[in-house]
């Protein structure tokens, strides 16, 4: 008779105590890795969002605002690039291939980007996922437009729909460019990734809504129509960003440099990866908040755990003094406990991890269209250490109730002093 | 039959004293002797040390002062897990009640006094199936029927078919010596009698020499030898 049989037979004999502690550190390995995989997932999200982009190019600014401007479109641009600069960067050998955003435009409070339909080619989102569309295709008339599927869900557009963009980006009494609508094209899939809010069009099409308008109003009197703009020059004069990638990731310092050196008009290239950490980097307290958050809730469950196997060794001392008459020594005694709690833990672990699989599974639709939130299936690699310190801390836990028995089994001898 | 120490005495107690630790008050101990085979009963009154004096001699407890030997081995002289190596060997122990752990079985609970002594299963039978056998014979000489002994569960038994359990579990593989803390105390004056004389039938059987404590002294008359432990009891 093994001391494990003995341990299984003595848990089955006090089901709902047993029960509940699996269920306190069930929950509490639930939420710990829960919080730890969100964790994980919202940074791999956000790291994720221009993933496959080596450089990104605009007017001289500090890296931070130029990747809050091009890709999070939080704030504005306070310069543009102009076509022949852009023209110049895709032209360099080691450049392969080049995606144009021209931002300023908004619909509704979702931002408008121009660009070609080389974005849907060349964009990468997580680990190096491509857009897909959920309905429709990408723009093939001047006036198509494709919305992201935030954009869709929140305004209930679907392709066929049509659309009037406003001149700027904020404010309710905006300029309309009411004589010249989109029609929607397409709707993309959701991403997790600030594409998800967005109206994509191509440049031309901004350069057409624009063909009258000068320093940010219409020119009075001059009126072309949605039909005579399909024939004016349409040739882009300036963008606000670009996307750059290159044929070998060695060159990006090279590039970069050359880029900031462009003698004609005062440039910057940024990693994309780089300038991330430092955004990271101040939202990086939100990130430690959840991991304190985390460890309280371990703590909460382990506790839980040692206050129901010290609650339970009173019931169990005639247990001990039987055990001890056969022959058991007190560290036999000892040891049952350890063995206890470190079951009960590995159980309450595996039920734990168990039931985030699950939720996750279950959410993961409803995290990625409502919170933008890609939550990975596969455990985030922070999750293995944790396991680890759970575990650790459940069988040094289970000490405590082992060394309170050891040292009753001592003391007591035989007798059970009820 | 038992090849250990030939020339000791089963059991032997020299000086004994006990002081629990919060304690001033030491309890001490006649000296007792006893041979191989014998069968001692001991009376006193609650409060009088039984319990401890059985843990001592069990050596689970270890005394303030003076030494317990059994079968010529010291227990001053061991080390705790010695003891207990010992005490799954050679002892059997019988409590007052509440012998029986409730999660295993009746015949689970005999084989538990074999658990953590090879040498013990080895002389209840030489194989898994004959030391059950051998469980088996016991629970049956003891008075259990064979309903009860292999269908009953171990909560539904009775306070006196516990007891048979728990005698069973502390005789398998004949032990040298039987320490027993008045088991017969839950148990009616005819089925204390029974219960008495199949136990000391087997204990004849195996050569098990036995200390039964008890404050009913109606119940010596069984025994070969009785000591009070009154006068030693305080001091």
């Amino acid at each position: 008779m093994s001391l494990l049989y003995l341990t299984l037979r003595s848990l089955g004999q006090r089901k709902v105590g047993v029960a509940l502690s699996l269920l306190t550190i069930a929950l509490s390995v639930f939420l710990l890795l829960g919080v730890e995989r969100v964790r994980a997932d919202a940074r791999q999200g956000f790291a994720g969002s221009v993933s496959g982009v080596d450089l990104l190019v605009g007017a001289r600014t500090g890296p931070v605002s130029l990747l809050l401007y091009a890709v999070f479109h939080v704030g504005e641009a306070t310069n543009n690039i102009t076509w022949k600069s852009y023209q110049d960067i895709a032209a360099m050998p080691e450049v392969a291939w080049t995606v144009p955003l021209s931002l300023g435009d908004s619909h509704r409070g979702f931002r408008v980007t121009g660009t070609t339909a080389d974005f849907f080619r060349y964009y990468r989102y997580g680990r190096a996922n491509r857009l897909s569309f959920a309905a429709g295709k990408p723009f093939d008339d001047l006036y198509d437009a494709v919305i992201g599927s935030q954009v869709a869900r929140r305004l209930h557009y679907e392709v066929g729909d049509t659309i009037v963009l406003s001149h700027g980006l904020g404010g309710a009494l905006l300029a309309q460019h009411a004589d010249k609508p989109f029609r929607i094209g397409g709707v993309l899939a959701p991403t997790g990734t600030p594409v998800d809010a967005s109206i994509l069009v191509s440049l031309p099409a901004i350069e057409a809504i624009h063909l009258d308008w000068r320093s940010g109003v219409p020119l009075p009197g001059a009126a072309t129509t949605s039909e005579q703009a399909r024939h004016a020059d349409l040739a882009p004069k300036a963008i606000t960003a670009a996307l750059v990638g290159l044929r070998s990731r060695l060159s990006a310092f090279a590039v970069q440099r050359a880029i900031d050196d462009y003698p004609e008009e005062p440039l910057l290239a940024v990693l994309p990866g780089v300038a991330l950490g430092e955004l990271w980097h101040l939202v990086g307290t939100a990130e430690n908040a959840l991991r304190v958050v985390s460890a309280m809730v371990l703590l909460a469950g382990m506790s839980g755990m040692l206050g129901t196997l010290v609650g339970m060794l009173n019931e169990r001392r005639r247990e001990m003094a039987v055990l001890r008459a056969v022959g058991a020594s007190a560290r036999v005694i000892f040891a049952l406990l350890v063995i206890e709690s470190t079951l009960l833990t590995l159980a309450g672990m595996i039920a734990g991890w168990l039931l985030l699989a699950l939720v996750t599974a279950v959410t993961r639709d409803y995290l990625l269209v409502n919170a933008g939130l890609v939550i990975d299936q596969t455990p985030a690699p922070g999750e293995w250490p944790l396991l680890g310190a759970v575990f650790a801390v459940g069988v040094l836990a289970g000490c405590v109730p082992g060394w309170m028995a050891y040292r009753r089994s001592l003391a007591d001898g035989l007798q059970v002093r009820l | 039959m038992i090849p250990y120490g030939e020339d000791a005495p089963l059991l032997r107690t020299r000086g004994l004293r006990y002081a629990w630790r919060d304690s001033e008050n030491a309890l001490a101990f006649d000296d007792l002797v006893l041979g191989r085979g014998e069968r001692l009963f001991l009376c006193g009154p609650s409060g009088s040390g039984k319990s401890t004096l059985l843990g001592l001699l069990a050596g689970v407890l270890s005394p303030t002062d003076g030494d317990v030997s059994v079968l010529g081995t010291s227990f001053a002289a061991a080390t705790p897990a010695a003891r207990d190596g010992f005490r799954a060997n050679h002892l059997g122990y019988v409590f007052q009640q509440f012998n029986l752990l409730p999660f295993l079985d009746p015949m689970q609970n005999v084989l538990l006094g074999c658990a953590w002594s090879r040498e013990r299963a080895a002389r209840a039978g030489s194989s898994r199936a004959s030391v059950r056998g051998e469980a088996r014979r016991l629970l049956l000489a003891l008075g259990l029927d064979a309903r009860t002994t292999f269908h009953a569960r171990t909560g539904e038994l009775s306070v006196g078919q516990q007891q048979r359990v728990a005698a069973a579990r502390a005789l398998i593989g004949g032990p040298a010596l039987l320490l027993a803390d008045e088991p017969t105390s839950a148990l009616d004056m005819t089925s204390r009698n029974a219960f008495l004389r199949l136990l000391l039938e087997e204990c004849r059987r195996h050569g098990t020499g036995v200390v039964f404590v008890s404050h009913d002294l109606s119940l010596a008359r069984h025994f070969d030898r009785s000591v009070s432990l009154w006068q030693g009891a305080a001091s």
